[in-house]
């Protein structure tokens, strides 16, 4: 018996049968449901024989484009969960006051709150940003893919990896209950013992492997990879405000590994970096978190800047005012990001002086911050506004955003966040900006590149249903969250004693129910749009009377982007080569040298997520064997020298044929 | 494009300001409306460009609609040195009067600093209070009266209060919304809290920051009184309570949800100092606490001396 259980011990380390929670209904049924629908899925795959054609045209793919498409499959599948654990709070909070104690144990509505966070920051809103990027930017700026196309696929996989495991956590284990930071000490071992924290530190941990390799990718594409003529200033702004916000991803991420890395040595070594004993220094945690924590908000709401731009500037089909001001105000923004971190705990009894200084460069940064607003504004100014789909989510984030910086602002006057800090009201301001200037932001995105991505344009029905759903749920969700937090209602509850505080959390439980009915109308859109495909169709691969580079490709563009690399004159390259009157070149073509696809990040991936699961579960053999794995596909894949191959000219010859053929029909360009 | 939802927007809030108890922004504490005039007046200021960029969102957004033939269409218009001066220039002025605003507010109301007192109430010894975050539920120590308290805080009105707090286990953030604004209470540190309660009254206090599976619970009631019946809320905890020695202390350190009130007729010997320094437990060597105000060991004795004497003047009175 004794041995049996040391056995049993090196085989699975701290994992037992009671780590699947079956006495948890609510749990429980959730895995059936999840399971049943997963074998749903991989049965219609699988019957269909799919499976092949995933893993050549998808999994393996080294295409930016395709890549783009599965960040942003990613991210609205973990919205569909993020979401759900945001109905779970919603019903426990309107639910739970006096002697009704709601359907959710502190223990389990902690976890509830605490993935909600992690999974929209880490898997909603940074796959739709790197999403976005990765189909969008080497196309705006004339290139064929990223510098380095298979790290891009394994960043692409690492982040899978990394929400792989937070799923996991969910019917193996437990997950974190120490809110979307893991603030120490509550996260270390002697607070929270169990597995929870150690699936958040491995989720970010595998996932932060993907997103620095990816920022280090876009920097060096839009720094070395732009089209001839392309000089900094003449680079569309989305790409300028991809370029900061990678450059933030480099400067930031290494410092939430490396913090998360100090906290793993705490929990695994017993060390004492943030522990209450032995010298630790918990509040060295909450600075060094909130130093990438800051810059994080930036790498999120700064591309949806250069969304709204592109957005705005097409659909009132005028040059963005002020280019030079939005490329400065950018990058003041990117500064700034880095000193301003403090303001997240101003209630640390930092002093006076300390908290005027990041109180004024807080509001600092909402000068940059209004001056694009006021270029987007001047950009509608004497243009021919069309209001479809991804220019009223625009017009929505004008308005709603501006209410979120002006709370952000109340937040920075250091002895007013004294009152309001952790409220009600916080949490309705950082939903305010995430949902109202990054989720409205990549709505906006993903309206307006779909026909690129897809040669069809999104039913805009639909899309208008959603777009009204989200705005109006948004707003009656959480105006009652402002409205408790100035009378003193703190986050994270979950039980209430005052009654009088119920109406107002059902207000917001009904906010929350017409977003998820915005999300269904997002996927009945992407269902009715695939169905009406014909009638939806984009020939001429420019549905909007677009400006950058991208809308002078077919929809979807040849795997190539761009037969010949083009030359660019103006920064609306593509609305200056129109108005020259720009023939397309249908003779000429040479061979086009690309890249080869590989399984390598795919596998290199799944090695990550079965070594972040030992290390989760202290199976050390399972975690040192995964561990040696993937060092040694590693420097296996390095000797693969089949990594490239040239698309004959008679090919291009063909496709840009076909495309100059059916664009003349058109009688466009 | 917003217009129907502008009037019920401005409804509820309306109704959201006349219907419910906002106490932050109607508080009982000197300290506490100090910040909330603060927290109006950053509003009214920021509000002076919102609203104009609003209004100006929606004019332009409907002027130059792509149905609109009438308006003015420029494709090419890119610049304007006067504008781009302008619209660097007025959310400029707008900071840097707020950052004014900030920079005295910050200091004026930094915790820190002892409450400025009136010279209508007359200068009054202020009460000394020590506090314990613990798991989950709240110790209160009065040195300047020899007792201490659980989940129950009690002050005189218009007499100020220096708090000293810490943490027994994870941080915690002392927040009484009617009194002034909160701070966090951390293990092996101390942190300082100035304030004054200046009505009578029942208000609810809590901690703001996320402790743990009890955190939900983790509420205390502060009671805002009269000398006279601060005076008898003293005496009852003194007739009612028992002693709290380390043993008992210790006891109280087991994580308990929804904790009863307790009253403590006195307690251990540099109790409060030896939690900051995290030895409690005679077996434990103590940490240096870190923090401002590095209370050395008699320091207090000194506060109790002092408060002895401020009781007997009280009581004279």
């Amino acid at each position: 018996m004794e041995h049996g259980s040391a056995l049993m011990h090196v085989l699975l380390g701290k994992l037992t049968l009671d780590a699947i929670p079956y006495d948890v209904p609510l749990i429980f049924w959730t895995g059936v449901v999840v399971a049943v629908l997963t074998v749903a899925v991989l049965g219609t795959i699988t019957a269909a024989g799919w499976w092949g054609y995933l893993w050549r045209e998808w999994f393996t793919s080294v295409d930016h484009k395709k890549i783009g498409i599965m960040y942003l499959v990613l991210a609205v599948i973990m919205l569909l969960r993020g979401f759900s654990d945001a109905i779970l709070m919603r019903l426990q909070q309107a639910m739970a006051f006096g002697g009704n104690m709601g359907f959710l144990p502190p223990e389990h509505y902690n976890q509830i709150f605490t993935a909600h966070g992690t999974i929209m920051i880490f898997f909603v809103a940074m796959p739709l940003v790197v999403g976005l990027m990765n189909y969008v930017v080497p196309m705006q700026i004339g290139g064929r893919d990223v510098a380095f196309p298979f790290l891009n696929n394994f960043s692409f996989w690492m982040t899978a990896s990394g929400a792989m495991l937070i799923m996991v956590s969910l019917f193996i284990g437990s997950f974190s209950r120490a809110g979307w930071l893991a603030m120490a000490p509550l996260s270390e071992a002697a607070y929270s013992p169990g597995v929870g924290v150690d699936y958040y530190i491995w989720g970010l941990q595998i996932a932060g492997v993907g997103t620095l390799l990816s920022g280090i990718n876009f920097v060096v594409t839009i720094v070395k990879m732009r089209a001839p003529g392309m000089s900094m200033m003449k680079m569309p702004v989305f790409t300028w405000t991809a370029l900061c916000t990678n450059i933030l991803i480099v400067a930031a991420f290494p410092i939430l590994t490396a913090t998360l890395g100090l906290l793993s040595l705490d929990r695994y070594l017993g060390m004492h970096f943030f522990t209450n004993s032995a010298g630790g220094e918990a509040m060295m945690y909450t600075n060094l978190i909130w130093i990438w924590g800051h810059p994080e908000v930036y790498i999120l709401i700064l591309p949806m800047f250069g969304v709204f731009s592109e957005v705005i500037s097409t659909f009132s089909g005028k040059r963005l005012f002020g280019y030079s001001s939005m490329v400065y105000a950018t990058a003041a923004i990117t500064l700034l990001s880095y000193l301003v971190w403090l303001h997240h705990f101003f209630t640390m009894g930092s002093g006076a002086d300390v908290n005027s200084f990041f109180a004024i460069t807080t509001m600092i940064i909402s000068i940059p911050t209004g001056v694009k607003i006021f270029n987007w504004l001047f950009t509608m100014y004497r243009g021919r506004i069309r209001f479809e789909v991804p220019m009223l989510w625009s017009l929505a984030f004008l308005f709603t955003f501006v209410i979120g910086g002006m709370t952000g602002v109340m937040l920075s006057v250091a002895p007013a966040d004294f009152v309001l800090h952790n409220s009600l009201f916080l949490v309705a301001h950082f939903h305010n900006v995430i949902i109202g200037g990054v989720v409205f932001g990549a709505f906006a995105g993903m309206n307006f590149w779909f026909p690129k991505a897809f040669g069809f344009r999104l039913d805009p029905f639909w899309g208008k249903v959603s777009f009204w759903c989200w705005l109006v749920g948004y707003w009656v969700a959480f105006t009652p969250l402002y409205v408790m937090g100035l009378m003193g209602v703190t986050r994270r509850l979950s039980h209430f004693t005052d009654p009088s505080l119920q109406i107002w959390f059902e207000i917001a439980g009904v906010g929350a129910a017409i977003i998820l009915v915005g999300i269904a109308a997002f996927l009945v859109q992407i269902a009715v749009s695939i169905r009406n495909r014909h009638a939806l169709a984009d020939t001429t691969g420019d549905p909007w009377d677009g400006r950058t580079l991208e809308w002078s490709t077919s929809s979807p563009p040849p795997h190539y982007n761009f037969a010949f690399t083009p030359v660019v004159h103006d920064r609306d390259a593509w609305t200056d080569m129109k108005r020259r009157g720009a023939e397309r070149p249908t003779a000429g073509f040479s061979p086009i040298h690309m890249p080869k696809n590989t399984g390598a990040g795919f596998v290199l991936a799944f090695l990550s997520f079965v070594c972040g699961f030992g290390l989760v579960w202290h199976i050390w053999w399972m975690a040192g064997a995964s561990f040696l794995a993937l060092i040694a596909v590693a420097i296996g894949h390095s000797f693969n020298y089949h990594r490239d191959y040239h698309i004959p000219a008679d090919e291009v010859r063909d496709v840009e044929q076909t495309f100059a053929r059916r664009v003349a029909e058109q009688g466009a360009v | 494009m917003l217009k129907p939802l502008r009037i019920p927007l401005l409804a509820l809030l309306l109704v959201s300001l006349g219907g419910c108890q906002m106490v932050v922004l109607d508080p009982a504490g000197q300290v506490a409306m100090g910040e909330r005039n603060l927290l109006i007046a950053s509003t009214v200021l920021m509000l002076l460009i919102i609203v104009p960029v609003m209004v100006l969102t929606a004019v332009i957004a409907y002027r130059y609609r792509h149905s609109n033939r009438e308006a003015d269409y420029q494709p090419d218009w890119e610049h304007s040195i006067t504008l781009e001066l302008v619209i660097w220039s007025a959310p400029l002025l707008i900071i840097i009067a707020l950052g004014a605003l900030t920079w005295i507010g910050t200091h004026k109301l930094d915790p820190y600093r002892p409450v400025e007192q009136t010279a209508a109430a007359g200068e009054t010894e202020p009460l000394h209070v020590q506090v314990v975050s613990m798991d989950w539920k709240w110790l209160f120590f009065y040195p300047d009266y020899g007792i201490a308290t659980v989940n129950q805080l009690a002050a005189p009105v218009d007499r100020p209060i220096e708090f000293r707090l810490t943490s027994d286990t994870v941080m915690n953030s002392f927040y009484i919304p009617a009194l002034a604004g909160q701070i966090y209470t951390m293990a092996g540190m101390q942190t300082e809290l100035h304030a004054v309660i200046n009505e009578v009254g029942d208000y609810k206090g809590f901690s703001a920051n996320i402790s743990g599976e009890g955190f939900t619970d983790m509420r205390f009631r502060f009671k805002g009184m009269t000398d006279k019946g601060f005076r008898q809320w003293i005496e009852r905890v003194r007739s009612q309570g028992d002693e709290l020695d380390r043993t008992g202390y210790m006891a109280l350190q087991e994580p308990t949800r929804d904790e009863p009130v307790h009253y403590y007729s006195g307690y251990a010997d540099h109790l409060y100092r030896d939690i900051v320094h995290r030895c409690v437990d005679p077996d434990t060597p103590c940490t240096r606490a870190t923090g401002p105000d590095d209370e050395p060991a008699g320091a207090q004795e000194a506060a109790t001396a002092v408060s002895v004497e401020a009781l007997a003047r009280a009581d004279a009175k």
